[in-house]
């Protein structure tokens, strides 16, 4: 059993899927705090499914698919904010009427062009058909994106926090909004080949979540978004190894394995904690002194 | 800070004929031209649905202007804005409260403006946290996760935060909302000390009657600027009656009422929802004398 569980650390395709695995997900846990904070989760699902006509139109056209995947990213928030505020509909409805639409357009054009990629791949990605290139391309967009983030968290925060703060010290506030809209294309593009655009989503949003739940401080919410990040992409993808099951949907599953302990056990905002708390508190009010 | 009060610095926050249009094509404020001297605490008063919030996105620069300028100290305000001139200190509801950072986080964002590009805060940018904090009796609190924190105490952080950004322009969006009579005295009592150091303060108010006791200037609105001026000028029955329309519920008690003798003065009780503004003597802006009372429970 033992044995079972080490082999895919010495297995070329799994080292690669393994190492991929996890610069990805260091790179959309990051992301995914500001995610959470902004309420942006709809939005990294939006941006994640309307990617694909933009993927599809670059790849039959010979262009980098970020370039294509970033257009269509973009074209979606734009057309979701000028929809919003020219109707009298709520922009979570407008979203997911964009967002469905331009995935269904990128199905059916898909089927027109002749492109070497299964749909397959795109959709639920192929992380054991990875080569050292897409490594190292993961390498490059973790270490971009992390650090971006890093040195400018401080003001990603108050943007998050108090945009108008934000723009009365004179900070860059369109910058740092669509910066962030940028490095989550970016991301969700490298994801591609590894979870598929369906999942990324997992990513984007569950590792933030987790770290929210666990702490009132941004930088710890970071750590804890990272650390489960990382532990659900190894033991997901070990454990696919050994039961022979997809790679992706695993990862997804043991993040939500993770996210399910955290919300019932987590040590100040958790479900049990919280009901003991208001226990506690009805027992102190029932008997006074 | 240096002490600013002659006549040839520049106003601390004048607008001129400012029109605001927001995207669906509702005006909400229309050629309004106010000026505030420096040192000032400035009460903007309207009801509901007047355009003070939206005075404030204005002068902040969040919805841009149809037509018209607006001035900070003498210079195009978005310039000021740049130069971290401006506090803002929000509404409570257009906080969230779950936000994972403590009070002192809130306050040393006050600071980031003075920061380098790493955004490191130094020796001197905690001890500015510090001074504030313990400026506003927040001090003890430091630690605690914003949302943690009753009504008055979450205003107070945003004050310090204020403080700490060190702006010569605070601009106060309902710091009485939800903010018991001894925390607003607080309140007042550190606006005034602030005053006292040059700045100006642009605070926008349902407690009319707490205007004329702290407030040296008002500003009435109403989808334009009905009247603006020196407090003891403005805020007369007259100009609020014209700023609040059948708005305000005034409660006069008349000569007879109130006193066995043949003296016909009588009370003027004019509210908008808090604090009531009371006028006492005979029916006449001359003659008046004022008198605030002590918050009574409002039904
Ligand atoms: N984003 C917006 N888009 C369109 N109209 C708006 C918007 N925000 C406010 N308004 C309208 O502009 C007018 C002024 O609103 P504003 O919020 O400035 O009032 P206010 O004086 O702050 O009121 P309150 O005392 O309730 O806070 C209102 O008629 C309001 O409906
Ligand atoms: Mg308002």
């Amino acid at each position: 059993m033992l044995e079972l569980l080490w082999l895919p650390f010495t297995i070329d395709f799994m080292q690669q899927a393994l190492i991929t695995a996890v610069l990805l997900s260091v790179a959309a846990a990051v992301l995914s705090c500001f995610l959470v904070l902004r309420g942006w989760a709809l939005m990294g699902d939006a941006i994640s499914h309307a990617v694909l006509p933009g993927i599809v139109l670059a790849y039959a056209a010979g262009v980098p698919v970020v370039i294509g995947a970033f257009i269509a990213g973009m074209f979606c928030t734009i057309a979701t904010g000028f929809m919003t505020e020219h109707s009298r509909l709520k922009e979570d409805t407008v979203m997911g009427v964009v967002f469905s639409g331009m995935f269904a357009l990128g199905v059916v054009l898909f089927s027109f062009f002749a492109i070497d990629v299964h749909l397959h791949e795109i959709l639920f990605g192929d992380i054991l058909g990875l080569t050292w290139r897409d490594v190292w391309q993961t390498g490059l967009v973790a270490l971009v994106s992390v650090s971006l983030v890093w040195f400018r968290r401080k003001d990603l925060i108050i943007h998050s926090f108090d945009p108008q703060h934000a723009k009365a010290i004179g900070l860059p506030v369109r910058a740092l909004h669509y910066g962030l809209l940028v490095l989550l294309s970016i991301v969700i593009v490298t994801a591609l080949k590894v979870v598929g655009i369906i999942l990324v989503i997992a990513l984007l949003i569950a590792p933030g979540a987790i770290g929210y739940m666990m702490t009132d401080r941004f930088d710890t919410m970071l750590l804890y978004a990272v650390s489960s990040a990382v532990v659900a992409s190894v033991t997901g993808i070990v454990l696919s190894f050994a039961l022979d099951s997809a790679p992706a949907p695993t990862i997804v599953l043991m993040l939500m394995l993770i996210f399910v302990l955290v919300f019932l056990f987590a040590p100040v905002h958790g479900l049990i904690r919280s009901k003991r708390r208001a226990r506690y508190a009805g027992h102190v009010m029932n008997n006074p002194g | 800070m240096a002490d600013v009060g002659n006549n040839q610095a520049p106003a601390g926050i004048e607008a001129n004929n400012v029109t605001v249009t927001y995207r669906n094509g509702h005006t909400a404020i229309r050629d309004a031209s106010f000026s505030i001297p420096n040192a000032t605490i400035c009460a903007l008063v309207g009801v509901n649905g007047s355009g003070k919030s939206t005075l404030f996105k204005a002068i902040m620069g969040f919805v841009p202007l149809a037509a018209g300028t607006v001035e900070i100290l003498g210079k195009p305000a978005g310039r000021a804005l740049k130069r971290n001139t401006v506090a803002y200190v929000p509404q409570n509801e257009d906080v969230d409260w779950d936000f994972p950072v403590l009070v002192e986080d809130v306050v040393m964002m006050g600071r980031f403006g003075h920061m380098g590009f790493l955004r490191r805060p130094s020796k001197v940018d905690h001890e500015h946290v510090e001074s504030a904090l313990r400026r506003v009796d927040m001090l003890e609190y430091r630690h605690r996760q914003i949302g943690q924190l009753s009504g008055g105490q979450k205003k107070r952080v945003f004050l310090a935060r204020a403080l700490a950004q060190e702006s010569r322009i605070i601009l106060l969006d309902e710091p009485f909302g939800g903010v018991d009579v001894k925390t607003e005295e607080s309140i007042i009592t550190l606006m005034r000390s602030m005053r006292d150091e040059g700045r100006v303060m642009l605070v926008s108010t349902h407690n009319l009657g707490s205007v004329p006791q702290f407030c040296d200037h008002v500003v009435l609105i109403n989808q334009t600027v009905l009247a603006d001026g020196p407090a003891d000028v403005v805020f007369t029955r007259e100009n609020l009656e014209q700023a609040f329309g059948g708005v305000l519920r005034f409660h006069v008690l008349g000569g007879q009422d109130l006193h066995d003798d043949d003296d016909a003065r009588e009370v003027t009780v004019i509210t908008d929802d808090e604090r009531p503004f009371v006028l006492y003597g005979e029916n006449d802006p001359a003659a008046k004398s004022e008198k605030v009372p002590d918050k009574t429970d409002q039904p």
